[in-house]
């Protein structure tokens, strides 16, 4: 068993780093974190907060965004490619299990996304250390929010494979990829303000609207964040994570119901592929 | 010895359209059976039902005794698909690699499956940059990873040069000679003559005949023809009396049976001063094939 998911996820791995996906990620993560610790830097002279602290709040927020992107891009196609060009049915017919095939897709994809993160926010993690004061509560929030977007990338490889191999075409996987990105990192928000708007101060608003913002693998990723940073400056649906009616590490585990329900339908859902 | 492919009265559906009706068919180790048929005629289905992709409607299929898609059932066969494609930034070695070790077998197999196919020198190029023909060889080695005991090779050297064709051959007929059964199915009776040990004819998902090529020209029973060509004006007397068809002015095609040809050639050769050359044709292997393809109720034109 281990050295088939140990086939898999090399071969996996070997094409990840072959087409420039890990590269690519790095490259973006890490310009990106730049670019908000530079401008951290510009302001936090005038906060109560030092430099890694602000900068990690505003890469939380960022990352929401970006890392489901790159991980979805990746994965996406990773099932649904590889039945339209036929090379599934040659590894179907080996005597490896299907779960296999998607449990070592998924970690090969989930350790490039990982190791991109690791190097982009540890890098620009040590450039600020390096150029500012650093403060222990600061590097904790840093770590936590590495940490934790390595698990939000996992969630949303386990999520772009689910759809590769629920859909079993690379045209349909692309659209659902789209759409859950912009369910999930967009839409959603956008819903429950509304929602919250209209419901105003009530039961609603104190015991539904938190479970429902952690419902979100993005939402509970920048709660966590930002609910164990005190000093956070926040607004919006984020003003939750001061109010909060459990312990953020709830959050977390809402992340990890997340990660194994979309490994349990994937991988049940590429049994029934026919390659 | 028992059969490693059992195949018996195999149905399987698609939308209410029979794709295979009622297959029976069995192959032994070390045997190379090969399957003709059109295009549409179920050649992959019966592959993929064998694979256990496709699940069939009735009847029953067994790998090795096991049921299709079982994990035995996956550890007895290897595949080789009709459009094989891998993927083009991996070195042939690695993808052999990849599969070995999905099969679980030893990496040191890699170099010397490899060698079998001719593609040692190109084994670290990667596979984008290699030639129809090339890919099609590191397919066949992907398919001979841990000594098979069942090769499926579905239309394995369509799209191949005549030598190379040749080569695919020897390689199949090394393999059946190591022990291994062979399943391969082919578009023409000419291509896998003395290459296989039976054959069987599969068309609109029925199974037309099954035997060697010896027992399907019998089987068939189809005229041997006698071109005959005659002196100036000697044709129209010739035409009268042994009848036949006429080409043109001078030639004269007769049908007869491999039982009369003697005979006919003998009364022939009594015409010997109206005779200027007489050509003995047996049915080509086309003509079997398509005299099993097209038989049936549903007869279409080709």
């Amino acid at each position: 068993m281990s050295t088939r998911i140990g086939t898999v996820f090399g071969q996996e791995l070997r094409q990840a780093r072959r087409n420039l996906w890990v590269i690519l990620a790095t490259a973006v993560l890490g310009l990106f974190a730049l670019a908000l610790a530079l401008f951290g830097a510009g302001q936090g002279s005038g906060l109560k907060v030092d430099v890694l602290t602000l900068t990690a709040v505003s890469l939380a927020t960022l990352s929401v965004y970006l890392i489901p992107l790159i991980a979805l891009l990746m994965s996406y196609d990773s099932i649904s490619g590889e039945v339209e060009r036929g090379s599934l049915a040659l590894t179907f017919a080996t005597p490896v299990r299907r779960w296999e095939v998607f449990v070592g897709k998924f970690l090969a994809q989930t350790v490039a996304v990982c190791v991109a993160i690791l190097i982009a926010f540890g890098t620009v993690g040590c450039i600020i250390g390096f150029l500012a004061e650093v403060s222990q509560e600061g590097v904790y929030a840093w770590l936590r929010l590495m940490l934790s977007a390595g698990g939000l990338g996992a969630i949303f490889v386990g999520t772009g494979l689910m759809l590769s191999a629920l859909t079993g075409r690379t045209a349909r996987a692309a659209a659902a990829a789209v759409g859950v990105w912009l369910l999930l990192v967009v839409l959603y928000d956008v819903a429950l303000l509304g929602a919250i708007m209209a419901a105003g101060e009530g039961i609603f608003s104190t015991h539904v609207f938190p479970w429902l913002v952690i419902a979100n693998p993005a939402d509970a990723f920048r709660l966590y964040n930002l609910a164990m940073i005190d000093a956070a400056p926040v607004a919006g649906i984020d003003g939750l994570s001061q109010t909060l009616p459990f312990p953020p590490v709830a959050a977390l585990a809402a992340l990890g119901l997340w990660l194994m329900a979309t490994i349990a339908i994937g991988s049940a859902r590429t049994k029934r592929i026919v390659p | 010895m028992t059969a490693i492919l059992d195949i018996n009265a195999l149905c399987l559906s698609f939308g209410g359209q029979k794709v295979l009706d009622d297959v029976s068919l069995s192959v032994q180790p070390g045997e190379r059976l090969a399957l003709l048929g059109h295009n549409g005629a179920g050649k992959s289905t019966l592959f993929k039902t064998v694979l256990g992709f496709l699940r069939p409607s009735s009847g029953t299929v067994a790998v090795a005794g096991h049921a299709p898609g079982s994990n035995p059932a996956r550890e007895a066969l290897n595949y080789l698909p009709e459009v094989v494609s891998f993927q083009r930034n991996l070195s042939g070695r690695e993808v052999l690699s990849y599969f070995s070790g999905l099969r679980g077998t030893p990496k040191t197999e890699v170099s010397d499956l490899l060698a079998r196919v001719g593609l040692l020198d190109a084994a670290d190029r990667p596979v984008g940059a290699y030639s129809k023909g090339m890919r099609q060889r590191l397919g066949l080695a992907q398919a001979l990873i841990g000594a098979p005991r069942l090769l499926l090779l579905d239309e394995p050297t369509s799209g191949l040069d005549p030598v190379s064709r040749h080569e695919f051959y020897e390689v199949i007929a090394d393999a059946a000679a190591r022990g291994s059964a062979v399943l391969l199915s082919s578009h023409g009776l000419e291509e896998v003559q003395d290459k296989t040990d039976r054959i069987a004819i599969l068309a609109r998902g029925q199974l037309k005949a099954e035997g060697t090529l010896a027992d399907l020209a019998q089987e068939a029973g189809l005229p041997i023809t006698i071109r005959i060509s005659a002196k100036p004006g000697a044709a129209d007397d010739l035409h009268g009396e042994f009848g036949g068809r006429r080409i043109n002015g001078c030639r004269l095609d007769l049908d007869c049976g491999q039982g009369t040809k003697v005979d006919l050639l003998a009364r022939l050769g009594r015409h010997q001063d109206r005779l200027r050359d007489i050509e003995i044709c047996p049915p080509g292997l086309t003509d079997i094939y398509r005299h099993f393809s097209r038989m049936g109720p549903t007869e279409d034109q080709i």
